[in-house]
């Protein structure tokens, strides 16, 4: 009982790997407070000076501010979209059921690119301008099959007669969405959002087909990669970035936990 | 039939808009790859010629079939790296796996042109890999080892693919029944042989679909071939970004796309005939 006990190999290559996972984030992190303009090894002294320029950096605040209103907006429509689908797809048999699911999941096993410079092409065909807005228009074609997925799986957990239930007491069909299944899938539709949001946030090869001249974070980051004085300050931005999203992440979770647990092994 | 109406209703909106900017675009595509490749009036015409074009065109076709090994020995080397990784989680790790799986997401859920980036500082001549080597005697002058290259580029994205890939295998052996694997001890199996004849057989749907998960997007892939690649690192999907950006040369663009599309569709075909995981949204 005493023994020093060795960890099995399995956990070691376990923290290997996450060691390894976490590296490139750390040596981000670490450069972004690097008072030298190139990214290279020594390090030259810690400075602040980054993160203060960062917000009299115009564009690059202007390409958040295009992110943050893109990312709300196609996950908005995402979760709305997804949770009809999901509704449908859980609580009702239809004709074409199948039909359905297959095409809301494609979009998950297609090729960033094929989606993205097909899109260009309708849009130059019926003219519609490229910006922001076309760029959230294919989020919201991405963002579906994951706010499908969450959503659903929130759905089965519960039983159908607490609709049923609220029919019986006098509510049409509508009203007991509103009132009773959207209530309970609540956390669902808030994980939902924020899942299609760091997607749509973080999304770039089919963003840079449609953006235009409305550069998103990721477009813009990538078109300041080419210019090594202008690195720091994205590496900054992007600390900053990563430590939200990570939160947010934790905290979709979270709730995503929080919505599963009570009827996790009610039968559909 | 009340239902019939209410599942009209719900479906109906999200039907339309994936139709209306998922398929139509697809057909669009397909239309477009049969016009002229110029741009003014004679674009108005129909023509085989891009057809002819890429299938005559024999570095198109080594370009992709590369692109399919580059993607393959990702998508083989992340299983065999996220495999062991599943598996202490699943049953090593105890209580805490859904804690010790959701850290190794969290780097996924980070900027992923800027994770892409960083390796460009780990394998850069001033990077982490060089000064180390440096220090370890290794080497004597620093030199970019394998940046701007094909190694670079399956690096790089063996890294971005290893914690997706874990995700499914994770699940699949999740729902593995332990008793299974007691029966087989009682019955006289050895550990090593529990495992190839029990659980690895009963996690290869999520084997199967990790793989994939990998390989489709990896196919497609473009930036980071444009980041860490350089000349030699370049992919199909860069050709494709090429014919859209720089080349303006939409109708061979989209022949290059549809030819990577019916690849995938038969990749994804495949997959499903395979008899695994057949549903890709399981609830």
């Amino acid at each position: 009982m005493g023994r020093l006990r060795l960890p099995s190999p399995f956990t070691l290559y376990y923290w290997l790997v996450a060691a390894i996972l976490f590296l490139p984030i750390i040596l981000l992190i670490i450069f972004s407070f690097n008072s030298s303009i190139q990214l290279v090894f020594p390090l030259k002294g810690f400075t602040l000076k980054w993160y203060q320029q960062l917000f009299k950096s115009t564009e690059l605040l202007e390409a958040v501010r295009t992110s943050i209103l893109l990312g709300f907006g196609s996950s908005l429509v995402a979760t709305i979209l997804g949770a009809m689908g999901a509704i449908a797809m859980v609580r009702f048999d239809f004709p074409g059921k199948s039909l359905f699911v297959s095409m809301a999941a494609m979009p998950l096993v297609i090729p960033y690119v094929i989606l993205g410079v097909s899109l260009l092409i309708m849009f130059h065909q019926v003219g519609l301008p490229l910006s922001a807005f076309s760029a959230g228009l294919a989020h919201v074609v991405v963002s579906v099959p994951y706010a499908l997925l969450v959503i659903g799986s929130r759905l089965v957990g519960f039983p159908q007669n607490l609709e049923e239930a609220a029919m019986d007491l006098g509510c049409t069909y509508w009203e007991a969405l509103l009132r009773v299944t959207l209530p309970i899938s609540f956390p669902a539709l808030v994980a939902a959002f924020l899942i299609c949001f760091t997607i749509s946030f973080d999304e770039f090869a089919i963003a840079s087909f449609l953006v235009g001249t409305q550069p998103t974070l990721p477009v813009y980051l990538y078109s300041q990669l080419r210019f090594p004085t202008r690195l720091p300050l994205v590496v900054s931005m992007a600390s900053i970035l990563m430590t939200a999203s990570m939160i947010a992440i934790v905290l979709s979770e979270w709730l995503r936990r929080l919505g599963e647990t009570p009827h996790r092994r009610a039968k559909p | 039939m009340e239902n019939r109406s209410r599942a009209a209703y719900l479906v109906g909106p999200p039907a339309l808009y994936l139709l209306l900017l998922f398929v139509l675009p697809l057909g669009i595509m397909a239309v477009f790859s049969f016009r002229v490749g110029t741009i003014g009036e004679a674009s108005r015409h129909f023509t085989l010629d891009n057809y002819i074009e890429f299938f005559q065109n024999t570095s198109y076709h080594r370009l992709l079939w590369r692109s399919g090994l580059i993607a393959f020995t990702i998508s083989a080397v992340s299983v065999l790296l996220a495999y062991p990784l599943a598996y202490f989680l699943v049953f090593i790790a105890g209580e805490r796996r859904v804690t010790l799986m959701t850290l190794i997401i969290i780097p996924t859920w980070t900027s992923y042109l800027l994770r892409i980036f960083a390796w460009k500082l780990i394998l850069g001549s001033q990077g982490l890999l060089n000064s180390l080597l440096l220090w370890l005697g290794v080497i004597e002058k620093a030199s970019p080892i394998l940046l701007y290259s094909r190694a670079a580029v399956v690096i790089t994205l063996i890294y971005v693919w290893v914690p997706f890939v874990a995700l499914p295998i994770f699940a699949s052996l999740e729902r593995i029944d332990r008793n299974l694997l007691e029966a087989a001890a009682d019955l006289g199996c050895k550990p090593l042989e529990a495992f190839l004849r029990v659980t690895l057989p009963l996690s290869l749907p999520g084997v199967i679909a990790g793989f994939m998960f990998a390989l489709i997007p990896t196919l497609g892939e473009f930036v980071t071939p444009l980041l860490v690649g350089g000349g030699q690192g370049s992919m199909y999907g860069n050709l494709i970004q090429d014919q859209f950006v720089r080349a303006l040369n939409w109708p061979m663009g989209s022949v290059m796309s549809l030819a990577m599309l019916i690849l995938v569709l038969l990749l994804i075909f495949v997959f499903l005939r395979a008899g695994t995981s057949t549903r890709l949204l399981e609830f």
